[in-house]
C-alpha cells in the first residue's frame, strides 16, 4: 500500500495587503492616495507541496521568508489569495504554547480549555489528565491561578496539553525549545515518540541543528518560493548558501549606494586537499587534511587572528581553533598570505563537511566571517556512524546463566 | 506496538477524504458546512462561556451578584426618575414589574450584540494561533449574555410572586416566541458585527451609541399604549412595531407583566402580536443567516489584519 498524502498544497500563494491607516478619517482624507498607501508583498509564491503519513518536514528560511505563513496556510488560519489546500485526518496546531490560556483560571481549569481548543473532547481530557499533569510536572500548583506561574512553569504546562491531544498532524512553530534541559529532553523523546507512532510532524525552525536531527524533508524559503524540498543535510546547505547570498545582495547593495562593505582583510580563496584522495576528492580515513587559507591584508591593522572551524552538514562543530592557540602571530603590514594547517591523520567518520573561516581581533571584534568557506568529502569507513571515528573492537561473553526459563 | 499503531493511524488517515482547508464561502452550500463545524465545537463553546463568567467574577467577593447590581439599579433609577418623577408610572399599573421585564430583556440584547462585537477582537490571540471555526467567539458572548439573563429571570420570577402576580396563563407562551426572536436578531448582528469591527474599529463605539438611541425606541421605560394614543395606528407606528427588539419586548410584557392584562383598561399591545412576532422571527433567521454568510467570507482575513 502507498503511503496516503496528508496534506496536499496547490500552487499557493499569499498576499499581504498593508494598510497604512486605519480609521475612517484617515481613509477619506487619503482617498485618493489610497492606492499608494497600500503596500502589497507575495509572502508565498505558487507553492506546491504534498506530504505523506510518518513524515517529519522541517520548514526553514530567514526570517521573513514565509516559513510561517505556510505553517498557518497549512493549519487554515490564514487563507491563501490562489490556489489551495486540503488536509486528511486530525490536526493540532503548536503555533504558541499556551494561546487560550486565561490567567484568571487556575492551571486544571486551563488544561481543560486549551485541550478543548486543541481538539480533544472533555472525557478524553479527564483521560489524560494525570499524565498531562505529571509531564508538566507542577502537581503542586494545578489549582494555582496560571497568572501566578513562572513562565516556565506555563510552558511546560501548555507544552503538555498539547502533546497530548493525540493528533495524525502535528504543526509546530519554535516551540520546541522551551523548559530547562531535562524537560526539553522529555519533550524530544515525546517527538520521537510521535515519529514512532507514524505521526506528521511538520515544524518551523531556525536551529539547523534541530532540523537535522528530527527531520527526514526539508523545504527551504526564501522570499516565499521554494529553494529546496528533500534531504535535509542539502538543504541546510541551499539554506546556509542562501544566508550567504544575502551577504552578498546586502554588500552589492552598499556598493551600489556607492559606500562598499570595507574590510581590512579579505580571504578570497580557501582549498581542502588531503594526502590522499581520490578522483571525486573524497577523502580517505585516517589521511592528513589540508586547509590553506589565502588572505590579503589591505592596510595596516591591529593584532589578530584568524579562527578555523570544521562542521558537518547539519552545522555542528567538529572542530575549532584559532591561529592564537597555535602560537603564530599574523603579520599586521599589507600584503598576500597564507595560512596553511594541517590535521594529521585526521579520525573523522564519513560524511561531508564544511570549513568555517573566521577573522577577529585579539580585542574581539569580529573582523569577516566566511561560512562554508570551503566543503569536502570523507569516506565512509565501514562500521558506525558519526562525525568521528573511534577504533572499535567487540567481543562477547557469557557472565551468568539465564535467571529462569520462559523469560527472554 | 508502535509499527502495528502506525500502520493502523495510515489506514484510518487513507480512509478519510482529502478535506479543503477553511471555510467554504460559497453562499448556499457553505451554510450547511458552517452549522457542521459549530455543532462539532458546542463543547468548546460552552468551555468559552464558563471561562468568560468564571473570569468575569474571579477574585471579587460578590461574584455573580454583580450581574444583578446594574440592572437593579437601574430599575430603581427609572422607577424613582421617570414612574415617579415624571409620573408615568400613574397609568402603568406594577411600575416596577414593568420596568424589570423591559429592562431584562433589553439587556439581553444589549449584551449578545455588544459582547458579539468586540468578541473577535478580544481573542485576538487564539485566532491568529489556531484554527477553530471562528463563529464560536460570539456565540460565547451569546452563551455568557444568555446565563446572565437567566439569573435576572429568576429574580424576575421571584418579584412576580412576592407581588402576587404570578404569569401562570396562556400569555406565557408569549416569553419563549419572543426570547427566540430577541436571540437571532441579535446574535445575527452580534456575529456580523463581529467580523466587521476587525476590520474597522470603529463599529465597536458606534453600536454603543447606536445602541443608546435604540434603547428608547422601544417600549421599556413607556409603555406602547403611549406611543399608540399619539400615533393611532399610522404608518410611524407601524415602522415603529417593525422593530424586532420593541416586539419582543412587547412579547415578554405580555408574559410577564400581568397587571398589563387585568388591571390596565388602555392597549398595551398591537393586537396582532403573535402574527408579528412570527414574521420577525423569520425575517431575523434570515439576518443570522446573511450575518453567518458575510462573517465566514470576510473570516479569512482574520489572522492577518488583527
Amino acid at each position: 500500500m502507498t503511503t496516503p498524502t496528508i496534506i496536499h498544497v496547490e500552487d499557493v500563494s499569499k498576499r499581504f495587503v498593508m494598510h497604512k491607516d486605519k480609521s475612517i478619517k484617515e481613509r477619506i482624507l487619503n482617498f485618493s492616495r489610497a492606492r499608494k498607501h497600500q503596500d502589497d508583498f507575495w509572502a508565498l509564491k505558487d507553492i506546491s507541496l504534498d506530504i505523506t503519513m510518518g513524515t517529519t518536514v522541517g520548514l526553514v528560511g530567514h526570517n521573513g521568508s514565509g516559513k510561517s505563513t505556510l505553517l498557518k496556510v497549512v493549519g487554515g488560519i490564514i487563507q491563501p489569495t490562489t490556489g489551495n489546500v486540503s488536509r486528511r485526518g486530525r490536526m493540532a496546531a503548536l503555533l504558541e504554547l499556551g494561546a487560550g490560556f486565561h490567567p484568571d483560571l487556575t492551571g486544571r481549569e486551563n488544561v481543560y480549555l486549551n485541550s478543548a481548543i486543541l481538539g480533544l473532547s472533555r472525557s478524553e481530557t479527564d483521560r489524560y489528565f494525570d499524565e498531562i499533569v505529571d509531564f508538566s510536572g507542577i502537581e503542586d500548583f494545578i489549582d494555582t491561578q496560571v497568572k501566578f506561574y513562572s513562565s516556565g512553569m506555563y510552558v511546560r504546562l501548555a507544552f503538555a496539553v498539547a502533546v497530548h491531544v493525540d493528533p495524525d498532524l502535528l504543526l509546530v512553530d519554535e516551540v520546541l525549545a522551551v523548559g530547562d534541559e531535562p524537560f526539553q529532553r522529555k519533550c524530544m523523546a515525546k517527538i520521537a515518540q510521535f515519529q514512532a507512532e507514524g505521526r506528521t510532524i511538520v515544524l518551523v525552525s531556525h536551529s539547523a541543528e534541530q532540523v537535522g536531527a528530527l527531520c527526514d524533508r526539508v523545504v527551504v524559503l526564501e522570499h516565499g518560493e521554494m529553494l529546496h524540498d528533500g534531504d535535509p543535510a542539502q538543504a541546510l546547505r541551499v539554506l546556509r548558501g542562501s544566508f550567504s547570498d544575502e551577504a552578498v545582495r546586502h554588500e552589492e547593495k552598499l556598493e551600489a549606494e556607492g559606500r562598499p562593505e570595507h574590510h581590512v582583510v579579505e580571504v578570497p580563496q580557501v582549498t581542502v586537499t588531503a594526502s590522499d584522495q581520490d578522483t571525486d576528492g573524497i577523502i580517505a580515513p585516517r589521511a592528513d587534511i589540508h586547509v590553506s587559507v589565502q588572505y590579503e591584508v589591505l592596510e595596516t591593522i591591529e593584532p589578530w587572528l584568524i579562527g578555523v572551524a570544521l562542521e558537518t552538514a547539519v552545522g555542528n562543530v567538529v572542530y575549532r581553533m584559532t591561529t592564537r592557540e597555535l602560537g603564530e602571530t599574523l603579520p599586521l603590514q599589507p600584503g598576500t598570505y597564507e595560512l596553511n594547517v594541517t590535521f594529521k591523520n585526521h579520525n573523522l567518520g564519513g560524511g561531508s563537511y564544511s570549513v568555517s573561516v573566521g577573522l577577529a581581533y585579539e580585542s574581539g571584534a569580529t573582523i569577516l566571517v566566511v561560512n562554508p568557506a570551503a566543503t569536502f568529502e570523507v569516506a565512509d569507513y565501514g562500521i558506525g556512524r558519526g562525525a568521528i571515528r573511534l577504533d572499535v573492537e567487540s567481543s562477547v561473553k557469557r557472565i551468568a546463566a539465564a535467571r529462569a526459563a520462559g523469560i527472554s | 506496538m508502535s509499527l502495528a499503531q502506525a500502520r493502523d493511524r495510515e489506514q484510518r488517515v487513507a480512509r478519510e477524504n482529502l478535506k479543503p482547508v477553511g471555510q467554504s464561502t460559497h453562499f448556499v452550500t457553505g451554510t450547511w458546512a458552517s452549522l457542521k463545524d459549530v455543532w462539532g465545537s458546542r463543547e468548546l463553546t460552552s468551555l468559552l462561556v464558563r471561562r468568560e463568567l468564571k473570569a468575569r467574577y474571579k477574585d471579587s467577593s460578590l461574584g455573580i451578584v454583580w450581574s444583578l447590581v446594574r440592572p437593579l439599579a437601574q430599575l430603581l433609577i427609572y422607577y424613582f426618575a421617570i414612574g415617579q418623577i415624571l409620573g408615568v408610572a400613574r397609568s402603568i399599573p406594577s411600575f416596577a414589574i414593568f420596568v424589570f421585564v423591559g429592562l431584562t430583556t433589553w439587556g439581553l440584547f444589549v449584551e449578545i450584540v455588544q459582547g458579539g462585537t468586540t468578541s473577535i477582537t478580544n481573542n485576538s490571540g487564539l485566532i491568529k494561533k489556531i484554527y477553530l471555526p471562528r463563529e464560536i467567539f460570539p456565540l460565547a458572548s451569546v452563551g455568557g449574555a444568555l446565563f446572565n439573563f437567566g439569573v435576572q429571570l429568576i429574580i424576575l420570577v421571584l418579584a412576580t410572586i412576592v407581588a402576587g402576580q404570578i404569569p401562570l396563563d396562556l400569555n406565557l407562551l408569549y416569553a419563549p416566541l419572543s426570547l427566540t426572536v430577541l436571540i437571532f436578531f441579535a446574535t445575527g448582528f452580534g456575529i456580523l458585527l463581529a467580523g466587521l469591527n476587525v476590520y474597522l474599529r470603529d463599529i465597536q463605539h458606534l453600536v454603543e451609541v447606536a445602541i443608546m438611541v435604540l434603547f428608547w425606541a422601544s417600549p421599556i421605560v413607556y409603555s406602547f399604549s403611549f406611543v399608540h394614543d399619539k400615533l393611532q395606528g399610522n404608518w410611524l407606528e407601524q415602522l415603529y412595531l417593525a422593530n424586532p427588539i420593541t416586539l419582543a419586548v412587547l412579547g415578554m410584557q405580555r408574559a410577564f407583566w400581568v397587571a398589563g392584562t387585568t388591571e390596565s383598561t388602555s392597549q398595551n399591545w398591537p393586537d396582532d402580536l403573535a402574527i408579528r412576532l412570527w414574521i420577525a422571527l423569520g425575517i431575523s433567521i434570515v439576518i443570522l443567516w446573511i450575518g453567518q454568510r458575510i462573517f465566514s467570507r470576510i473570516q479569512g482575513n482574520f489572522a492577518q489584519e488583527l
